[in-house]
């Protein structure tokens, strides 16, 4: 096993970066947010020139990923804050007993009342149907199901847009929600492990729609001057995605902490979120939002199960959705 | 590595054993350790281990079928662009996951050209999602792999024999019968066993192509307990139940692979004889075309998506893909050299050491070597490293499938001859071992560099922005939206394995 060591020491060698002798704030977050093209870089960037420090951002494939991690390392964690979680997930976060309450207070644009102790909102998005232009979109679940229309979804067991339409339907239908998932078995043409698997077949042809966000369409538009694309209204309301961050009791820089989750509700940080995340940010930037955002769809109401509801009825409504689409 | 001889010893097959033992046994019990126990199964579970069965099955067995004439007509023929076609069969089998499944679907997919075709002569459309779809995908991957797998097989019937058959005027059927058959007998169950292993911990592909959660795996269960329970106890008694099907498939297989002795030949190359008729020369062209266009299919779809991308890449991705080749050649190094090892030992423990690693879930296996490393050293810190290891790990069953019974053969064949000239260690490695073996250990080289290119594998779990191979970036690239530049990214991705496995395989041929 010669090779093994040797290649384990030179890789280890030239991973090392240099020490460097400011302090060291580790951020753990989801890939696509640490991702060249995601928010991350100008972030790092932006912090590190107000904050005399190092930021560290370490990627997690997604935001339940993220959270398996920090709970497998425990207070071992090298991490001190958590970046990418959601409202499905932060009641299970909060179980873990490994989160500090912060202090944050800002003026949030969210769609629903903010007062959460512990985990500080940094975007959010509408989950929807995603399609071409010209095709003639069904306005509900119930028009969707009577409907030819074809759909690609995610598995919610692997996926977290997976797992926000089972609670989309959830909060939308309740006690029904098995029997529109029987509707809409014939409309789904397959479920894929995650989102870029389904946006990917989507724009290769395989279905009409793809679960997605509302806020889909403004990439097309924005990034590759496409304005074909459009995210169906349901009149139930759409369910709410809101992404947030927390801190952990475990960190030792936990100033450095606090500082950064201040950071994370100002411009500098916002600013970057419309165009790199493809989210809503949580406060408005005073410029208000980028060009091309006007055009989206905005739903006239907004679903969302609280933190607790989502935790009682998950295992339920896996059961319905995995009974309705196994026939 | 040929001339740093390999030293092939009882001690290294038996350390090498013991190596792979422990990173699979390991992360298991890492991740039971951390759960306090093991957990139980529910219906739901039962209902998996039931699909991943039947899937895996189906997927070997015809992949299998579907190879045995496709390799005897590769074997009985020679003409311009065979070694083209032997050398492309292996390309599916390396593509990272996600891009395969849409060069699936552009040929066969609601949108694809195949439903273009038919909906042009006003025939009803096929629709690929479901059980058939699932079969149809792992075909795609395994039938090149069955098929190169049996060849050698093909290639190891020493020529005198067929120059016998011929003499003896014995026309393909009795060749079937005599000299065919009896190596089948001995190929088939091991090819078998590999495919079905592999099929075993097939999850995205199960998913997207079966069309729902009918399609759920073992692996999926294992990711469901992982991230959506976060049910580390379920999670390691499910691992423990796919190293349990493993090791049984395993034993069955061993059980029924039979040892053809067909004598020691010369070694040259074969001329055949038989099957000259018009009739099964169609049937060989045939057979050969529509494989081709079967695998190739797809393929071209990925490299004309690709191609417009190509040139403009993002600089991250040719660093990515820096860290890729690195990490792709020193998991070839490790591979061949576990598989050499092992296969030394000529025994059934060895084989079956072999195979372990396809045992592991790689969610499971990231998830242990997480719990393992973490109170030393930052997982991430190591992340190309591990998934170098990992990636030999996961490509060792296909190595040893390919060396082991070459390395039975030339041992059989000429070990005696060895043994009376007293040669051992570093000089029967040089004068034996590698002259004989250099077409398979190219081979090898060639599966296990490509397959550690494409695979995803663990570094998913550990990965940070300085520290990302060619296929996260692949999947970083979809999850940002642009599919175009991934896929670039997945074409290039697409060459580089390719160039690897080439290489490494025409290096071994060449001359062979």
């Amino acid at each position: 096993m010669k090779n093994l060591a040797f290649a384990t020491s030179v890789m280890a060698c030239a991973a090392s970066v240099a020490a460097a002798d400011k302090p060291e704030l580790v951020v753990y977050t989801y890939d696509s947010f640490v991702s060249e093209w995601g928010p991350g870089p100008k972030i790092e960037e932006a912090f590190e020139a107000q904050c005399d420090c190092d930021l560290k951002l370490v990627g997690a494939s997604d935001g339940a990923a993220l959270l398996s991690r920090v709970r497998l390392e425990g207070e071992r964690s090298e991490a001190d804050v958590v970046l990418g979680l959601d409202t499905n997930l932060t009641a299970l976060a909060k179980e873990s007993g490994l989160f500090a309450a912060h202090g944050v207070s800002a003026d949030f644009d969210l769609p629903v009342a903010w007062d959460d102790e512990m985990f500080v909102p940094y975007d959010w998005g509408y989950f929807a149907f995603v399609h071409d232009k010209d095709f003639d979109a069904p306005g509900s679940f119930r028009e969707l199901a009577a409907s030819d229309a074809t759909i690609l979804i995610q598995d919610p067991r692997s996926s977290t847009p997976g797992l926000g339409l089972l609670y989309w339907v959830k909060a939308a239908y309740g006690d029904e929600a098995g029997e529109v998932w029987e509707g809409l078995a014939d409309n789904i043409v397959t479920v894929t492990k995650g989102w870029s698997e389904a946006y990917g077949l989507f724009l290769e042809g395989e279905a009409d729609m793809v679960l997605s966000y509302t806020t889909s369409p403004a990439y097309h538009l924005i990034a590759e001057g496409d304005s074909g694309k459009a995210a169906a209204a349901f009149e139930e309301g759409h369910y709410l995605q809101v992404e947030v961050a927390g801190k952990l009791k475990a960190s030792d820089q936990p100033e450095l902490a606090d500082a950064f989750l201040e950071f994370m509700v100002t411009e500098a940080f916002q600013g970057v979120i419309p165009t790199t995340n493809w989210m809503y940010p949580a406060v408005t930037p005073e410029g208000g939002l980028p060009e091309g955002f006007e055009t989206l769809v905005m739903p006239s109401k907004a679903l969302l199960l609280s933190e607790d509801e989502a935790q009682t009825v998950r295992d339920d409504a896996l059961e319905e959705w995995r009974a309705a689409l196994s026939r | 590595m040929a001339r740093r001889a390999v030293p092939i010893s009882a001690w290294a097959g038996a350390a090498t054993a013991a190596l792979v033992l422990m990173l699979v046994g390991l992360p298991i019990a890492a991740v039971a350790w951390r759960a306090g126990g093991w957990g139980g199964l529910g219906p739901a579970d039962w209902a998996a281990l039931r699909f991943t069965l039947v899937q895996a099955v189906l997927s070997a067995f015809v992949s299998v079928a579907l190879a045995v004439p496709v390799a005897r007509a590769l074997a009985r023929r020679r003409f311009r662009g065979r070694g083209a076609l032997v050398l492309l069969m292996g390309a599916p089998f390396i593509l990272p996951v996600i891009v395969a499944i849409l060069g699936l679907l552009a040929v066969f997919g609601r949108g694809g050209i195949l439903n273009g075709l038919l909906d042009a002569l006003g025939l009803p459309g096929i629709q690929i999602y479901g059980l058939h779809g699932v079969v149809l995908a792992h075909v795609f991957f395994n039938l090149p792999l069955a098929t190169r797998l049996l060849l050698q097989g093909w290639e190891s019937i020493p020529q005198e024999r067929f120059r016998l058959a011929a003499n003896l005027g014995m026309g393909p059927r009795e060749i079937m019968r005599y000299l065919e058959g009896p190596m089948l007998r001995e190929r088939l169950p091991a090819a078998l066993l590999v495919i079905f292993l592999i099929c075993l911990s097939s999850f995205a592909v199960a998913l997207t192509l079966g069309g729902g959660p009918r399609a759920t795996t073992l692996e999926l269960a294992i990711y469901q307990a992982f991230r959506f329970e976060f049910d580390l106890a379920r999670a390691a008694l499910l691992a423990l139940v796919q190293l349990a099907l493993v090791v049984s498939a395993g034993l069955v297989a061993l059980k029924l692979g039979r040892v053809a002795a067909f004598g020691a030949g010369r070694g040259l190359i074969v001329e055949r004889w038989d099957a000259r008729g018009p009739g099964y020369r169609a049937l060989d062209a045939g057979l050969l075309a529509l494989a081709a266009l079967f695998v190739l299919l797809p393929l071209a779809m990925v490299a004309l998506r690709g191609l417009p991308t190509l040139a403009s890449l993002p600089p991250q991705v040719w660093r990515a893909a820096l860290a890729s080749l690195g990490v792709a050649l020193a998991s070839t190094a490790l591979c061949v050299a576990a598989a050499l090892a092992l296969a030394s030992v000529r025994r059934n423990w060895g084989e079956m050491a072999g195979i372990l690693g396809l045992a592991i879930s790689p969610l499971v296996l990231g998830t242990g070597a997480f719990i393992l490393i973490n109170p030393l050293i930052s997982p991430a810190a190591l992340a190309l490293p591990v998934t170098a290891l990992v990636n030999a790990l996961m490509a060792l069953p296909f190595a040893l499938r390919v060396i082991a019974p070459e390395y039975a053969r030339t041992e059989r064949d000429f070990g005696r001859l060895a043994d009376t000239l007293g040669m051992r260690g570093r000089a029967r490695m040089r004068y034996l071992i590698w002259p004989q073996m250099r077409g398979a250990i190219g081979f090898a080289a060639g599966l296990s560099a490509a397959l550690s290119m494409g695979d995803l594998g663990v570094i998913a779990l550990f990965a940070d922005p300085e520290r990302a191979t060619l296929p996260l970036e692949v999947y970083r690239l979809m999850g940002a939206y642009r599919m175009q530049d991934a896929a670039g990214a997945g074409l290039l991705l697409l060459l580089l394995s390719f160039g690897l496995f080439a290489l490494f395989d025409w290096g071994g041929r060449r001359g062979a």
